[in-house]
């Protein structure tokens, strides 16, 4: 009985928690830092545990709805609304909660990594404040199921994530990063805010499954598709609208970096969401799915070319989240172009899990590696690989980390990366072997770009006398460790459980709309 | 008719106002004043959308007739400015930061983050 | 600081900002405005103060410490009155023709309105409004701060 009210809840739940831990951690704050930190960590471990279950509800009851203040919660449509979904809604499906997932895991580790990490820092009440409101942007952003909420949750997560991009203020730097990031989000979310009006005075509604059912396609649905699209391509990073990216991720504090990865792929999620199922039904998939490719593909390759000559480590990373993200809008992009063809069920079907395997896949590696950068910026105080050197002789577990993170990043066999690059490379050759063999091409550069970092950071002598990274942050790296060698020797399991749903939920709107408008409980 | 398109003939200066101001200019405070700009212009189009000829006000209890305009678009621009003040202050305690560490808000100046 | 002509209006004025920002809040419910607006209504009555008064006495008078914790007070307790409803779902107007405070039932017909309707709204306009007093206030005098410690370096 009480486990059937806690997954029915599992949507809501997964957000007030962060929140009201967010709010409440100043009036904590003042008791003490250890009760503060106590605080925090169990907020964040039990938004993880919720994240399961409402993971696990979805997994076996199918996508979820939760209808703010309704009677019952799950009422979409009230009977005397004419049939319009009035009130905000959160609609989960598989892939919905698989990015939950990734978001909270991702935080978790971020946690615990910062109490070490920022140990010295003032204002910490504020910087956990900000991290969880963080976190509940990004877990709305997926969850939600109302444009206009998509919107305030995106604006949560920019104001959030700028705020703590600038935390370390580091004579003004970080400031001039979170200041540009925060004018690109400004004026990407307000052109979304844009689309949503026009999508809105057409459509007389802010639901998705609502707009993507009435969809006409008209000419003002393309500029409100093209808003959104460009809005998420560049929240996501993607390559001609990337430049926000390595100084916001190069200048945030360790954990911070980590989870602006996430918070990318949020947007991400939306660009996804909008494509197949606001748009999806109606649009031209080749040409948008083409669309999607050409910015995989050059975010892919310009990344990698850029990360290349970077001398400072964090940016360097930077270049390759974008490189990354190239990846996943690949294979997601394949998805999307066949997507009602036969060709589908051949390979589409195939690409889109690769793309989506890779989200959870990045997230883990990138994050962990992020976090093993801001534990050699901690030790050495610099981020300039040109005057970092043996730090492989103190700092033995970092370094073991740092390589964990490094192959699974470049796709060496035994870690997650290959899994989920594997299954881009077949589908893609299958779909256009060109793509498929500049995803290769770049795949190689990554790690000869990993092995240039590695060696001029932990290789060579004993030039700074550094002790190892405090045990917290230890275990922020090794919780993220624990998932990258999972997903590597058992992606069936994560295949399985995660990805293969998520993908099919994706690539089938008409199920998403029909279980909001196909009535009450 | 041409009379009805006025206020979204306005959205557009508006807009093009503040991305010029956001593109062109160099100091920092202008350039938040300009995202204020595109902000009231895209709250003007939400309030303007909602808009009908001779509707009233839409409060229930109070409407004397049945003609009202839609509250949900004014709803939305209500949001959207809470969330245009958060941005802002944000902006400008940015703007006052960088410039008690750079001495200066000139864009051109600005550019530490580069080297 | 300013003349005593200024200062005087300021703290007379002061009482009718409080009394009309709180107007605004509690009348959210049945007239335009809310939360939001009788906040920035109070918060401009700080920034009244600050203006007209020597700044090192109005940091003395207004704590941040105390606007700080207003402001998590009032989330808090917006996220609580939402959170009450749980029990049907989040956001549930548990309070409406409860018969409790707030809890009447709202009467047909063309009426002026009456303040003890509407259930949970009333009460999260009040929690709004005390959070924005408090943000906004905390923003002002964060701002004022910096202005002051400005003036101090160029001199």
């Amino acid at each position: 009985m009480i486990w059937d009210t806690l997954m029915a809840h599992s949507p809501a739940l997964v957000i007030i928690i962060p929140l009201l831990a967010a709010f409440g951690t100043p009036l904590i704050g003042r008791a003490g830092k250890k009760y503060m930190y106590t605080w925090i960590l169990c907020a964040l471990a039990l938004t993880e545990l919720m994240t399961i279950v409402m993971l696990y509800h979805v997994f076996t009851n199918g996508t979820a709805i939760y209808v703010m203040g309704a009677n019952p919660y799950n009422l979409a449509i009230p009977p005397d609304s004419h049939g319009i979904p009035v009130r905000i809604i959160l609609t989960v499906d598989a892939f919905s909660s698989f990015m939950a997932f990734t978001a909270s895991t991702v935080a978790l580790a971020g946690g615990i990594y910062s109490i070490a990490c920022e140990h010295e820092q003032t204002g910490q009440e504020k910087y956990y404040a900000l991290l969880l409101l963080m976190l509940v942007g990004m877990l709305g952003m997926v969850l939600t199921g109302d444009l206009f909420n998509f919107f305030v949750f995106l604006e949560i997560n920019s104001l959030a994530s700028a705020a703590l991009v600038a935390y370390h203020v580091d004579k003004g730097v970080a400031t001039e990063a979170g200041f540009k990031y925060a004018i690109i989000s400004a004026i990407g979310a307000l052109m979304f805010l844009f689309a949503i009006g026009i999508l809105y005075g057409e459509y007389d509604a802010l639901n998705m499954a609502m707009i993507g059912s009435r969809m006409q396609f008209t000419n003002l649905d393309k500029i409100a598709m093209a808003l959104i699209t460009v809005t998420m391509a560049m929240k996501a990073g993607a390559i001609p609208m990337h430049y926000w990216v390595p100084d916001g991720y190069g200048k945030a504090p360790g954990a911070i970096s980590a989870m602006l990865v996430t918070a990318s792929q949020a947007s991400l999620y939306g660009l996804f969401r909008m494509s197949f199922t606001v748009f999806g039904i109606s649009a031209n998939h080749v040409t948008l799915g083409w669309f999607i490719i050409i910015l995989g593909v050059l975010s892919m390759f310009v990344g990698v070319t850029m990360a290349l000559i970077q001398h400072d480590i964090k940016r360097l990373m930077a270049y390759h989240a974008i490189s990354q993200t190239g990846y996943m809008l690949l294979g997601v992009g394949v998805g999307l172009a066949t997507l009602g063809t036969a060709a589908f069920n051949q390979y589409g079907l195939a690409a889109m899990e690769g793309g989506i395997f890779h989200i959870i896949n990045h997230a883990m590696y990138k994050g962990l590696l992020f976090l093993t950068a801001g534990a050699i910026i901690y030790r050495v105080g610099t981020s300039d690989l040109n005057k970092m050197g043996g730090l492989g002789h103190t700092m033995k577990y970092t370094s073991i980390f740092f390589i964990i993170g490094a192959l699974s990043i470049a796709g060496i066999p035994p870690f997650n990366g290959f899994a989920s690059k594997l299954m881009i490379y077949e589908s893609v050759y299958q779909f256009q072997p060109v793509l498929s063999i500049i995803a290769m091409i770049v795949s190689i550069l990554t790690l000869a770009s990993f092995v240039k970092v590695f060696h001029s950071a932990f290789m060579g002598p004993k030039i700074h006398n550094v002790k190892e990274v405090p045990r917290s942050m230890l275990i922020g790296m090794a919780i993220l460790t624990f998932f990258i060698i999972l997903f590597g020797l058992f992606p069936n399991i994560a295949l399985h459980y995660l990805v293969k749903p998520a993908a099919e939920a994706l690539a089938s709107p008409m199920g998403y709309l029909s279980r909001v408008l196909g009535g009450g409980p | 008719m041409m009379l009805l398109n006025l206020p979204y003939i306005t959205v557009a200066i508006l807009i093009a106002m503040g991305i010029y101001a956001m593109v062109y200019k160099r100091n920092l405070i202008k350039i938040v004043i300009g995202l204020s700009i595109v902000e009231s212009a895209v709250n003007l189009f939400l309030v303007s959308l909602g808009y009908r000829r001779g509707g009233i006000a839409p409060i229930y209890t109070s409407a004397p007739s049945t003609y009202m305009v839609l509250p949900t678009p004014q709803a939305l621009t209500l949001t959207s400015i809470v969330i245009g003040v958060a941005t802002t202050a944000m902006l400008l305690s940015f703007c006052m930061v960088i410039y008690r560490n750079y001495g200066t808000l000139d864009s051109r100046k600005i550019r530490r983050l580069r080297e | 600081m300013m003349s005593k002509i200024v200062r005087t209006q300021a703290s007379f004025l002061y009482t009718f900002i409080l009394i009309f920002g709180f107007y605004i809040v509690a009348h959210g419910h049945l007239t335009p405005g809310g939360g939001f607006q009788g906040g920035a209504v109070i918060a401009t009555g700080i920034a009244l103060i600050a203006v007209a008064f020597n700044f090192s006495n109005v940091k003395r008078w207004i704590k941040k410490t105390h606007l700080t914790a207003a402001e998590g007070i009032g989330l808090l307790t917006f996220l609580i009155t939402a959170l009450i409803g749980i029990g049907t779902s989040f956001f549930y107007n548990w309070l409406a023709n409860s018969g409790l405070i707030f809890g009447q039932r709202v009467s047909y017909g063309v009426n002026p309105g009456y303040l003890n309707t509407a259930g949970t709204l009333p009460v999260m306009n009040l929690a709004v409004g005390i959070e924005v007093f408090g943000g906004l206030g905390v923003i002002i005098l964060y701002m004022l701060n910096y202005v002051k410690e400005v003036r101090n370096d160029a001199s």
